[in-house]
């Protein structure tokens, strides 16, 4: 039989707040223990929650960046659990009444085609804190630092059709919060988290298959293994006639298998209720006109720009635009260089190469957007080479120094003085009869040979073009 | 000095003919004479009251004369005080001790009042005689055999019995109300939102708010004063213009127009409580207002729903109370699970323990519907009764209770216990303000009469209860019980 997959992907992103969803406490990551809890992050009794505002505004940007309907009255829900990291015994959520409504986004696959994929809803609510199993000799410890942080939960329509679109989804998301500026989304720091809902379906059938839910996995590469390995778990089950569980499963990335996680437990029933210590979150019209005005250039328009004011392949654009920080690093190189076809290929292929090679953001880069533009420059007023180019761009890396300043101490400035190129180029006539003879009976491309020898005998560092003029004519 | 109300003990006050000083140790002195067989107070706190009350005299010498300046006063143990035993009358919380205070504390203290200790409550303000408290039953002044009401029993007895000038309590279907009623004092739960709930242990969030209990109504709008006002830490709070609810006391009654529910006069109303209302309502004719009766048509709706909200938001609110930050936790757990079950069988009475199961029944998946849902419904309802009732009406009154107190281990039925609330339970629905104040006394037991307002309108309660309190005497009246018992004349 034939199968199709159907996926659904639940991602929580930590807004990048500067305090808590609903008390004063610091958000910042990597503080010791329990040193950014307060009394209400603690659940003492009589504390109460205190809406941050700011939260709301994230998720409203996140809204109507993605189109989505905004809730003009979101309510806050209690879901409750008892858990030693969730000190008041639930967490508060939105259940009914998600500020974030149906909207959608745009994602391009690998063979260049375009998929739009719902997004259902999205909705703020509060993480949880950590519990830390290890270091107490039989006790757990407790960490409520993370406990209180604002989440927005974005939940997509189950219209993903395999692992290669889930990625894709996933990656447009975390480029347009990242543009948005509203989280780190930094996967492997947790401040983005995927869970992902897989069934599988008879192909052609309507019907949605029963579903599995993998939690927590924390990079794109695993999102896509896990799916691999899920869909074939469950194809195997089905094909031998069995039936699928709906549970909670967890990825084993060493093993690349899915293991169930609380096939033992019975199903929660969370409780949910409204909030009663928040008030419904109301906001009208203009609210949101004004968090839309504020908007920054979305990938997808900058992407049309791209291709439009700079003549960039549609693949080129894509690349540049996939990251915020790359593409403003891109503009900054265009507009420097005034070279932008020039500039595209040094930021797409070496920039990137050489960050990818040493797994470095674009902030980290050890060479900034404005010395690469003077090394383009350079290209273009024939200061040096574009093979010399990638020489100095090798050195650039761990000299900090000025470009012009690396070029001239390694010696490395293209020859354009003609005396000097007129001694190699004598030179190279006299160490190549054969070759001069054979130019000399009609050979026309024997010359690219002639200026190889001139251009090996100046390391590279003489005029191509200079060279070629000159043998002719003493040729 | 110690029977005074507040009102005239400020006045001797600011006079100098006593200092705060001398009354503070005076209170003290009568706790400790009386507590050991009322058993109103769980803490007391002698050591820091005196010097609380050194300072009020201290201030005062320097000019810095306010209303409360060095009035004693008493906490109900669910407010979070800073350093002082907080227990929420229960054993989860017998041994905590909150780090920062409650804003209604921390209001009174900027008032400059002396706080002499925290009284007894019904665990976790669950309850309507103070018999569920893990600290043992409070006594009634006016008969020790007799309950005080609840669940702010405590803080009922201790004014009643002049062990303090004043008490905050804290009211989600009655627990200001009844108890005030049963002490003979009087007792204002005011809107919700007017009060700050930062720092009050919750029962049932959007019921819950606090209030003063005292021995007068201008007593009560002095505290008012104190107590209200928007509070940025609970989102609940609501921003009115500061009043001073002292300012229309006076006001006379020609022409306020009083509805009287036929529902709160219904079967079930003992005959000696109903004649003591009607001659009160007699009185307030003769100041010049008009009776008018009326509908309350959904109120024999209110306990239900009552008992399916309060209970669902208290399953919640007291899931927090675990074992692992802070109160009771079991000894040797062997395992998380373990933890909870023991820590929670243990830490809980029976009476929290029978509403956390109601509560987390009534929000069951598939019971929702048809209890929460429900019950949200029938509180709207109650509130555009009480919509429709004012656009007719200023004040509504009828009984607090219908009978008077009742005697201890009377009602071991939960269900007889819940409807004590019968007459009061609905105000907290609507979220409106209502008190109780002295207007009778049978076999040898004080009456109370609840007046309730329009949102917000405290100040007209204020004015009506204190205009009765202008032309009868029953609020002056002490059980002789407790003053023999002082050895006072």
């Amino acid at each position: 039989m034939e199968w199709e997959t159907v996926i659904g992907l639940e991602v929580h992103v930590s807004l990048s707040t500067k305090s808590k969803l609903f008390s004063g406490s610091s958000t910042e990551f990597g503080a010791p223990p329990n040193t950014q809890a307060s009394i209400f992050d603690c659940a003492l009794p009589g504390t109460l929650p205190a809406f941050n505002e700011e939260a709301l505004r994230m998720a409203v940007r996140f809204g109507v960046a993605i189109g989505a309907e905004i809730g003009k009255r979101s309510v806050f829900d209690r879901k409750n659990y008892f858990y030693p990291d969730l000190p008041k015994g639930y967490q508060v959520t939105q259940l009914d009444f998600p500020t974030v409504g149906k909207g959608s986004l745009t994602v391009t696959l690998a063979d260049g085609s375009e998929k739009v994929i719902g997004v259902t809803r999205a909705h703020i609510e509060e993480n949880a804190g950590k519990s830390l199993h290890e270091e107490f000799s039989g006790m757990s410890g407790i960490d409520l630092n993370r406990a209180g942080e604002p989440l927005l939960e974005i939940v997509s329509e189950p219209e993903i059709t395999c692992a290669e679109e889930a990625v894709a989804y996933l990656k447009k998301l975390h480029t347009i919060i990242r543009y948005l500026d509203i989280s780190d989304a930094i996967m492997a720091q947790g401040s983005m988290r995927c869970d992902v809902n897989v069934s599988i379906r008879p192909k052609g059938t309507t019907e949605l298959g029963t579903r599995a839910e993998i939690k927590n996995i924390n990079s794109f590469r695993f999102v896509e293994k896990a799916i691999h390995s899920e869909v074939a778990r469950q194809q195997e089950i089905l094909e031998d006639g069995g039936r699928i569980i709906q549970e909670t499963r967890r990825y084993n990335a060493d093993k690349d298998v899915t293991t169930s996680m609380r096939s033992k437990e019975v199903a929660n029933d969370y409780r949910y209720f409204p909030e009663p210590d928040l008030l419904p979150v109301v906001i009208d019209d203009e609210y949101v006109a004004a968090v839309k005005a504020q908007l920054p250039e979305l990938p997808d328009a900058r992407k049309a720009r791209f291709i439009n004011d700079y003549s960039l392949s549609n693949y080129d654009a894509g690349v540049l635009v996939s990251n915020r920080e790359l593409a403003e690093y891109f503009e900054i190189v265009a507009s420097s260089s005034g070279d932008p076809k020039l500039a595209a290929n040094w930021v797409s292929q070496d920039l990137l190469g050489l960050l990818n090679k040493n797994n470095l953001e674009i902030a980290d880069s050890p060479i900034q957007a404005e010395r690469l533009a003077t090394l383009i420059t350079r290209i273009k007023d024939n200061t040096i080479s574009g093979k010399i180019a990638k020489t100095v761009f090798e050195a650039m890396i761990a000299d900090p120094s000025d470009v012009d300043a690396i070029i001239e101490a390694k010696g490395l400035k293209q020859v354009t003085d003609s005396g000097e190129i007129e001694k190699l180029v004598l030179e190279v006539i006299e160490n190549n009869p054969a070759q001069v003879q054979q130019y000399k009976d009609g050979k026309e491309q024997v010359i690219g040979f002639l200026v190889g020898q001139c251009m090996q005998l100046s390391k590279g560092k003489a005029n191509p073009a200079q060279v070629n003029e000159l043998l002719r004519e003493k040729m | 000095m110690i029977n005074c109300t507040v009102a005239e003990t400020s006045a001797a006050l600011a006079a100098g003919d006593i200092s705060s000083v001398e009354i503070t140790q005076a209170y003290l002195d009568r706790i400790a004479t009386l507590n050991g067989e009322l058993n109103a107070f769980i803490t007391v706190c002698e050591n820091s009251a005196l010097l609380q009350a050194k300072a009020a005299d201290d201030a005062r010498a320097n000019g810095n004369d306010r209303p409360l300046l060095g009035i004693p006063l008493a906490h109900k143990d669910i407010f979070c005080t800073k350093d002082i035993l907080t227990t929420c009358g229960s054993r989860m919380l017998h041994n905590f001790v909150s780090p920062y205070n409650a804003t209604v504390v921390e209001r009174f203290i900027d008032a400059g009042t002396v706080l002499l200790g925290k009284t007894n409550m019904d665990e976790f303000a669950m309850g309507s005689s103070n018999e569920t408290s893990f600290f043992g039953d409070v006594k009634n002044p006016w008969n020790t055999e007799c309950v005080p009401g609840g669940s702010s029993g405590g803080s009922a007895a201790a004014v009643a019995a002049d062990l303090c000038a004043m008490a905050t309590g804290t009211d989600t279907g009655g627990s200001i109300r009844q108890p005030a009623a049963f002490c003979g004092v009087t007792g204002l739960k005011p809107s919700y939102g007017r009060v700050s709930r930062w720092g009050m242990i919750a029962f049932a969030s959007s019921l819950d708010q606090a209030g003063p209990i005292t021995k007068s109504a201008e007593d009560a709008a002095l505290m008012l004063n104190v107590m209200s006002g928007l509070d940025k830490k609970d989102s609940t709070s609501i921003d009115r213009p500061i009043e001073d609810f002292t300012a229309t006391l006076n006001q006379p009654l020609k022409g306020l127009r009083i509805g009287v529910p036929k529902q709160h006069f219904a079967d079930g109303l003992s005959m000696e409580v109903e004649q003591a209302i009607r001659n009160a309502l007699a009185e307030y004719e003769k100041l010049g207002a008009t009776i008018k009766e009326m509908d309350l048509t959904n109120s024999h709706l209110s306990v239900s729903a009552y008992y399916v909200v309060a209970p669902a938001e208290a399953s919640a609110n007291l899931s927090r109370f675990d074992g692992v930050r802070y109160g009771h936790r079991c000894e040797d757990p062997t395992d998380l699970e373990d933890m909870y079950k023991r820590t929670r069988s243990e830490g809980f009475g029976e009476e929290v323990k029978r509403r956390i199961m109601i509560g987390t029944y009534a929000l069951s998946a598939g019971y929702y519907d048809a209890y929460y849902r429900k019950a949200q419904k029938i509180r709207r309802l109650i509130k555009d009764d009480f919509d429709r009732a004012f656009e007719e009406v200023d004040v509504i009154i009828g009984p607090t209770s219908p009978h008077t107190a009742f005697k201890l281990g009377s009602k071991a039925d939960p269900v007889s216990m819940y409807l004590e609330d019968i007459y009061t339970i609905a105000v907290n629905l609507a979220g409106l303000p209502a008190a109780s104040i002295p207007a009778g006394i049978a076999n040898g037991l004080p009456i109370g009469m609840q007046i309730i307002g329009k949102y917000f309108d405290e100040a007209k309660i204020l004015n009506v209860a204190h205009q009765f309190q202008q032309h009868t005497d029953w609020h002056k009246q002490k059980s002789t019980a407790i003053t023999a018992a002082s050895g006072e004349s």
